[in-house]
């Protein structure tokens, strides 16, 4: 759309500005974690030195400190463990169920879809209290096996929700076809509809592993032991000594860990979207 | 009331690539409604967004009244656009929305009703106004966008495809509307369409455009019976003209004037034609055959007859076309050429 | 093929739900085995407690106050964002980052940037003759001030997912609308605010209504930055559970807080579905 000259420069300082501001607001803390990763201890403690330049050789230490004096990559393995466990019990127990709701008709279809995705809102700090106990009871406390269990009562109710987007979108013609060509509708299912929902598959992949990475009051909760954290808890908790932070490695800590998170999640962005909007945009 | 001119106006989207529009000149006369007319693609919709101010030209001018207007934004060109999805605000009533350029343009606050009701009555939607636009069928929507373009009484009008979303049986009626109230109004009007018959039927002249470039500018009279060249000749009309290269011209003539033999009188140039294919269309028949032997040996042609009872399938027949009604175009830049005197035998 | 899913869900959500409600009306105690049944005196200890009160407060300021800082920023920047330019899919990552990174890490960062000695904040105070030298306040060491930087930190999280769904509503209007607006001689203002803002009405809706939930279920920003402190003055409702509830043992205590989380929770899922019911009818 066109505007006046003036009014033309005027907008674009004021996009320009608006920008800056905003990735800087934004992008700033990461930033700081990045400058601060590989700043010499004598450097980040000096109040006279400014911030952000280095004052004395950028430097290693917190990084090699990071992986070999504390148990990081430990927590690193466990999310890894944690989440691909995870991501295969939600997508078992999403898939079906977001398939057949998709394709279940009528008004108990759509009400058992907006039930489950109702459960998404359940936050984790209404149900650990009760959750501890359970755990306890099963003897789980301290294990990577309690995440493992909990864990998929907010990731498949998401996943069915963005699933059941995708499957929709299937015609139903493509199933009746391969059932016509001697298919079950199980056999359909797997051998049809999977295959070309893979890329909401690999949504469904990557939200669910995000998630996981992201949740933080379970583990905290279910949790003691350093060696069995996930990073969100490992990270802020077990890179304290009593009241000694040790500043640089806790910030190469949490930039390792966001990196490639974000990087997956930029990647899929759009789909998180449409599962997050509720059909409030078409 | 303002006339709308482009010099060498021309729209390029990406670097390096076929330009949408290229170097259109064309000057609307004042009053005149003038219709843009072309197949898909050929770069319609983006000249009338260039006049509208919603694109910016690569090159060229625009000048509305006199007055190159290319530095200023459409609310300052003094136009109203009609857009092909009507572009109603969904969330307000048709009077906010007809109000809305009156609001815009902070025309006071007493004159809005009088002069909603006013555009309001002329277009008979007096009822409407207190309805949301989705609660609107499909020409009701048209008109309170047509309502809402004349309420600030604009210099020009620039329409869109306005009736393209109408089913067949309103489209004629809507058709019919807009040009009484064209009359009525007499503001300079420019109307997008793809459709031939509604560019014959509405436009005082017609502005026939492909790939980006003009290629006639004239009556419907004008751009019917005196194409300018092949393409003009062959998109309007359906059946189109029928063309036939021979060695260094093309001779056309349009299917109407193919007649059999007994039925044309005068000078006439005449062949035997093979029928091929019948189709009755109620008011006329529409024959198609090839030509038996002489120049145009071999060619498949059309022929647009009110009656062809006396015609059979795969029977030879002799045809003929007044010589008048050859049109000639030049074998290499398929423009037309002066008439001249050729044997098609 | 529904079953499994709708099974599992029932059993981890609706399960300790009901349990939680069970323990808030009991005398449970982590070691405890006899349970009694004690009425509302759960309840009604709580709302004596100051602690709660002040809980229950900020709560609600830091939703209230982070969702109207988020709506006005990602309004804003979504407007930014929505015309392509170079570099914006870099930005889009950049600006992304706070919503990715697990919460916990993004707290800690802050917490660095905001530390009582090295903040940066004071740095550049101090620099600019702003404070004297050690002048600087402590950011999360004073009540007010701590309140503050965790409504910050909330809403530093909540723009960028804020941004995309607003991001995904502007793109969802016909582009004619707002050049229809143009021709009739509106300009920007007048666009954004009479056409496009109440045009994205439900989009919005939906961007705060889940910021809600993010904001007011969450436990982990408050228990990073300050652990509740100082002297309880940023305690929230989930913080105050977990406290009571997982670290003082007081099972019954902590899972009546988190029942206070319902309420609201129903709230705004009947507003949820409201929206998207709306949204479908239109
Ligand atoms: N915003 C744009 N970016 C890039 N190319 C465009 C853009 N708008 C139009 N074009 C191209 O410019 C050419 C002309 O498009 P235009 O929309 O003006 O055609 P039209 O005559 O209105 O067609 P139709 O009858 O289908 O509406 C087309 O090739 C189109 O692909
Ligand atoms: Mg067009």
């Amino acid at each position: 759309m066109q505007t006046s000259l003036s009014g033309r420069a005027f907008r674009r300082i004021g996009h320009v500005l608006v920008i800056t501001v905003f990735t800087v607001a934004l992008a700033f803390p990461f930033y700081w974690m990045l400058v601060t990763s590989f700043k010499q201890n004598v450097d980040l403690y000096t109040m006279a030195n400014n911030p952000f330049i280095f004052n004395a050789k950028p430097t290693l230490d917190h990084l090699t400190f990071l992986f070999t004096q504390t148990r990081f990559v430990r927590w690193l393995g466990n999310t890894t463990f944690v989440g691909v466990v995870v991501v295969s019990i939600t997508l078992v127990l999403a898939l079906p169920a977001a398939y057949s709701l998709a394709r279940l008709s009528g008004r108990w279809g759509e009400r058992v879809g907006i039930g489950i995705f109702l459960t998404y809102l359940v936050p984790p700090t209404l149900l650990f209290i009760p959750l501890s106990r359970v755990i306890a009871y099963l003897g789980l406390q301290d294990s990577l096996w309690a995440l493992i269990l909990v864990y998929p009562s907010f990731t498949v109710p998401f996943s069915i929700w963005l699933l059941m987007g995708f499957f929709k979108a299937i015609p139903r013609e493509l199933e009746d076809a391969a059932m016509v060509d001697g298919l079950t509708r199980f056999g359909a299912f797997v051998k049809m509809v999977i295959p070309i929902s893979t890329s909401g598959i690999l949504t469904v992949v990557i939200f669910t592993f995000t998630l996981v990475t992201q949740e933080f009051v379970y583990a905290l909760t279910f949790l003691s032991s350093e060696e069995n954290q996930m990073i969100g808890t490992g990270i802020p908790i077990f890179l304290v000594r009593g009241d000694v932070y040790y500043w640089g490695a806790l910030m190469a800590a949490c930039l390792i860990a966001t990196l490639p998170i974000a990087f997956l999640y930029n990647l899929f962005l759009d789909r998180f979207i449409a599962g997050f909007t509720v059909g409030a945009v078409k | 009331m303002a006339v709308v001119e482009t010099r060498d106006l021309t729209k390029v989207f990406k670097e390096g690539g076929l330009g949408a529009v290229n170097s259109v000149n064309l000057e609307t006369r004042e009053g005149e409604f003038l219709v843009f007319l072309g197949p898909s693609g050929s770069g319609k919709t983006t000249l009338l967004r260039m006049i509208a101010g919603l694109e910016a030209p690569t090159s060229g001018d625009i000048l509305i009244g006199g007055r190159v207007v290319n530095d200023l934004s459409p609310r300052e060109r003094r136009i109203a656009m009609v857009f092909q999805s009507y572009a109603l605000y969904p969330h307000l009533s048709v009077y906010r929305n007809i109000a809305f350029p009156l609001q815009a343009q902070k025309v006071k606050k007493e004159l809005h009703k009088e002069k909603v009701e006013w555009a309001a009555a002329l277009l008979g939607i007096g009822a409407l106004l207190e309805r949301k636009p989705r609660e609107l069928s499909g020409g009701e929507r048209q008109r309170v966008a047509l309502a809402r373009a004349i309420v600030r009484e604009p210099a020009v009008f620039l329409l869109d495809e306005p009736l393209s979303n109408l089913d067949a049986k309103l489209r004629a009626s809507a058709r019919e509307e807009l040009e009484r109230f064209h009359r009525r109004v007499g503001t300079t009007t420019i109307y997008v369409t793809h459709d031939q018959v509604e560019a014959m039927a509405m436009g005082d002249r017609v502005l026939v455009l492909n790939k980006g470039v003009v290629h006639q500018l004239g009556t419907p009279a004008e751009v019917y019976d005196n194409p300018a060249d092949t393409f003009v000749a062959t998109f309007l009309g359906s059946p189109p003209m029928n063309l036939a290269e021979l060695a260094e011209l093309i001779v056309g003539f349009r299917p109407e004037h193919l007649r059999p033999s007994s039925s044309v009188t005068g000078d006439a140039v005449s062949f035997r034609l093979k029928v091929e294919n019948i189709e009755y269309l109620g008011a006329e028949w529409i024959v198609s055959g090839t030509v038996v032997g002489g120049r145009l040996g071999g060619k498949k042609v059309f022929s647009r007859l009110t009656s062809a009872q006396d015609l059979a399938l795969e029977g030879t027949y002799d045809f003929a076309v007044p010589q008048r009604q050859l049109k000639f175009f030049d074998r290499s830049t398929e423009k037309r050429i002066e008439p001249r005197a050729v044997s098609l035998q | 093929m529904l079953a499994p899913a709708v099974l599992y869900i029932l059993l981890l959500v609706a399960g300790p739900f009901l349990l939680a409600i069970f323990y808030a009306f009991s005398d449970a105690r982590i070691g405890n085995t006899q349970l009694h049944f004690v009425g509302l005196e759960n309840f009604r200890s709580i709302l004596q407690s100051p602690s709660f009160r002040i809980a229950v407060r900020n709560s609600f300021i830091f939703t209230i106050g982070s969702q109207i800082v988020v709506i006005i920023a990602s309004s804003i920047l979504a407007i930014a964002l929505e015309q392509p330019f170079r570099g914006r899919g870099m930005l889009r990552f950049l600006m992304l980052l706070p919503w990715v990174a697990p919460i916990a890490l993004g707290a800690i960062g802050w917490k660095w940037i905001l530390d009582s000695i090295y903040s940066v904040i004071s740095w550049v105070l101090v620099a600019l003759h702003l404070y004297k030298p050690f002048g600087a306040p402590m950011w999360l060491g004073e009540p007010h001030l701590a309140i503050a930087s965790v409504l910050l930190v909330h809403s530093w999280r909540l723009i960028p997912f804020s941004t995309v769904i607003l991001l995904a509503g502007r793109t969802a209007i016909p582009k004619d609308i707002p050049e229809a607006a143009a021709v009739d001689g509106a300009g920007f203002w007048r666009t954004e605010f009479l056409i496009l803002l109440p045009m994205m009405m439900p989009i919005i809706s939906v961007a705060v209504l889940f910021g809600i939930i993010f904001t007011f279920t969450d436990m982990t920003v408050v228990y990073i930055l300050t652990a509740g402190g100082p002297f309880d003055s940023t305690q929230v409702l989930p913080s105050l559970a977990f406290t009571l509830g997982i670290q003082g043992s007081d099972l019954a205590a902590g899972a009546a807080i988190s029942l206070t989380l319902v309420p609201l929770l129903v709230i705004i899922a009947y507003l949820m579905l409201r929206v998207a019911h709306r949204a479908e009818v239109t």
